[in-house]
């Protein structure tokens, strides 16, 4: 028994350190058992803040009932998980794919901005094309956009030896004032408007909602396939095609790579620039499936959420999936706290962080919760 | 599952009564400046606040923090209001996409105006240039560099009407007094001027007014939500001989007590007022899709008290504003004429 469970330490151990090493082959148990204890973790520790701050308890259990409620117990709290899950997996995986690849990409967030708005821009150029010629159009719009955008970052490392996190940040900075220019452009800009605020997206660019005809209300569309052929996309990309080969040896070892005989600068810009055709796509997706417009600041910090939720789901296509719609949960979630428990929208985004600060740190929530570990190996239980 | 069951388990334990009882229930949509931004969408709350008091009903409000908010906060509270008062001009199409999904449900919305009207929305809207006027010749008259300042949040109608009265306000003290008032930020004519671009960093407050101080001006007018609090921030360091802040939305000496000395006075827009009515409307059944504006006449608009500058304004000018209040009133006197 003791040597078992010797044994299974050593092993556990022996995971850690291959896990860390591989960069994301994350297990059962961080796939599914640590964000279990995490939640319960950040809820206790949420509901002392709320304490702290003269919530009273009754109150506190609404709140965390309606979060609960609000992200999964209703078709309509599913619906707003997913739709609310699909631009932060999208860009999510271009961040993950860069990390593969050794690049700590930060600039989704202007990819993000500029996809979308070519894409609103493309989709009202062009109110003559039928409804799914529009509608791909305008994504594979926002995919290229938020590509040659990336692209300016590799480039850059390529050639120059740029460091990617400088100049993805200053390269939202730009887009960020870009953005405020391009929609006061008179053939941008909407009719009546002096505010920046783009033209709408035509009825055939738009990501046809797919539960309407239950209830108009229920606002998930089309992008929620999008994101699962994406989800594929990336995984064969990643482990079954060459490139993706080339990404991770690159990622793992530049030199060994390069010595291998890889060609370094195709490989960088080859994945900054897929990332940002995925960064570019989540925002296409939000305009076309949600917005309908392009506006400043539309984007609502979703290229940095992505970033926190590619490091959660641990680089892997799979775990950015349900990174994204535990993300898309807590959104959706968050907002029913707000209207069951009047809780200041202040501390949901604490409680939030606090989940999401304990799922990423797997280390902490087995040595708070040494014995649900022990337990699960032993019996199984989930 | 685990999670699920336990905070199913404590919530049993501790919740006495979950369910709302059948009262009327408001609800209310913040814009992204937030419920406590000492103005806008604080104001817009006390309507609602102030129908519990006297009306006994329950009340809830939703903030925003992005524009991709909007449709979902207003999704979320289907079903359980009686009747959604949505605040702020940029909430206006998601406002209408949900009145035309949910013909049944009661809406309203400050500061917008659909044209056609809609037949379950009441827009709440006010001619705050009327108010803004005399502010600005307040302002014109007490301003000692000669130089007056004025930013907004975002480039959209109710934010510029209140630049509108401003400049229009200022050029009349000018008229009258032969004097040469300038006003920086804001050109009536070619609707061109200064925006922080947002309606919530204090830090853009702040540094508009330092550049606007810098250009000379003693005398700011931010009108952009909680933004103004950087700049009130800012003239309580430099001290009221430098700068003073004229408030929007409520009297700012009341909302933001810790700094109430550097107002000069605020320009108020009672959305409390045209809330209240809205819910009463709603609660008496006699709730019309529609438009309300707010005037100097019906009290819709107004300038408050002058606070710690009670004594400082000169009886003359006191006298002067309120014949301009009344000539606007009357018809009189047009604003931008």
């Amino acid at each position: 028994m003791t040597d078992g469970k010797d044994l299974q330490k050593v092993n556990e151990d022996m995971r850690k350190l291959l896990a860390r090493a591989a960069f994301g082959r994350g297990n059962f148990e961080d796939l599914f058992v640590v964000p279990v204890f995490a939640v319960v973790a950040a809820l206790v520790l949420g509901a002392l803040i709320m304490l702290a701050t003269g919530v009273d308890l009754p109150t506190i259990g609404r709140s965390f009932v309606a979060l609960a409620v609000g992200s999964a117990g209703s078709l309509n709290a599913v619906s707003e998980t997913l739709t609310a899950a699909i631009p932060l997996v999208l860009a999510g995986l271009g961040l993950g794919l860069g990390f593969r690849a050794g690049l700590f990409n930060i600039g989704a967030e202007g990819q993000l901005l500029l996809g979308g708005t070519a894409a609103v821009v493309f989709t009202f150029s062009f109110p003559s094309l039928p409804f799914p010629i529009l509608m791909l159009f305008g994504l594979l719009t926002g995919a290229l956009v938020g590509a040659a955008y990336a692209s300016i970052a590799g480039i850059l490392k390529a050639t120059t030896g740029a460091h990617e996190v400088i100049t993805t940040i200053m390269l939202n900075l730009i887009s960020i004032r870009l953005l405020e220019y391009i929609l006061r452009q008179p053939y941008i800009q909407r009719e009546g408007r002096a505010d920046p605020v783009s033209k709408s997206v035509p009825d055939a660019g738009q990501l046809p909602r797919l539960l309407d005809w239950l209830d108009p209300n229920l606002r998930l569309h089309a992008g929620v396939f999008l994101m699962l052929l994406a989800v594929a996309f990336v995984w064969w990309l990643l482990f079954r095609s060459k490139i993706g080969f080339a990404f991770r040896a690159s990622g793992a070892n530049p030199d060994a790579a390069r010595y291998a005989g890889m060609r370094s600068g195709l490989v960088i810009v080859a994945a900054m620039a897929t990332a940002g055709a995925l960064a570019g796509l989540a925002g296409a997706a939000q305009v076309q499936g949600v917005l309908g417009r392009a506006s400043p600041g539309f984007s609502a910090q979703m290229g940095f959420d992505a970033i926190a939720l590619a490091l959660l789901g641990r680089s892997h296509p799979v775990g950015i999936l349900f990174a994204g719609i535990l993300f898309g949960g807590l959104e959706a979630g968050g907002r029913q706290m707000q209207v069951d428990a009047g809780v200041s929208i202040d501390l949901i985004s604490i409680i939030q962080a606090l989940i999401i600060v304990f799922i990423a740190a797997p280390l902490l929530v087995r040595a708070i919760f040494p014995w649900g570990f022990r337990k699960i190996t032993k019996g199984g239980k989930a | 599952m685990t999670f699920l069951t336990k905070t199913g388990l404590a919530a049993a334990l501790l919740v006495g009564s979950v369910s709302a009882a059948s009262a009327f229930t408001a609800c209310q949509v913040t814009d992204t400046g937030g419920i406590d931004d000492a103005g806008f969408n604080q104001t817009a709350w006390k309507g609602v606040q102030d129908s519990i008091e006297e009306y006994g009903i329950e009340g809830r409000f939703l903030e925003s923090q992005a524009e991709a908010d909007y449709e979902a906060n207003l999704n979320s509270l289907l079903g359980s209001c009686d009747v959604i008062v949505t605040v702020g001009f940029l909430m206006g199409d998601a406002t209408a996409a949900a009145a035309a999904a949910n013909p049944d449900q009661k809406y309203s919305i400050v500061d917008f105006a659909y044209d056609p009207t809609i037949p379950n929305v009441v827009g709440q809207v006010y001619a705050t240039d009327q108010a803004a006027f005399l502010a600005g010749y307040l302002a014109a008259g007490m301003t000692e560099t000669g130089v007056l300042g004025t930013f907004g949040g975002i480039n959209i109608p109710p934010v510029t009407i209140f630049m509108d009265g401003f400049v229009h306000g200022a050029n009349h003290y000018n008229s009258v007094h032969g004097t040469e008032v300038s006003v920086l930020g804001w050109n009536p004519e070619s609707k061109e001027g200064l925006f922080t671009g947002n309606f919530d960093s204090l830090d853009d407050g702040r540094a508009f007014a330092q550049n606007l101080y810098d250009e000379g001006a003693d005398i700011v007018l931010p009108v952009a939500g909680p933004v103004g609090l950087g700049s009130a921030s800012l003239a309580n360091e430099l001290g009221t001989d430098e700068l003073k802040i004229i408030g929007v939305d409520a009297d700012q000496t009341q909302t933001d007590p810790d700094r109430a000395h550097v107002y000069l006075t605020s320009v108020l827009k009672r959305m409390d007022a045209t809330v209240q009515a809205v819910i009463k409307a709603a609660m008496d059944d006699t709730f019309e899709g529609g438009l309300i504006v707010g005037t100097l006449e019906n009290g819709g608009v107004g300038l408050a008290p002058f606070g710690a500058f009670e004594d400082a304004v000169p009886a003359e000018l006191k006298a002067e504003i309120e014949e301009i209040r009344a000539a606007i009133i009357d018809g009189s006197l047009t604003i931008g004429g």
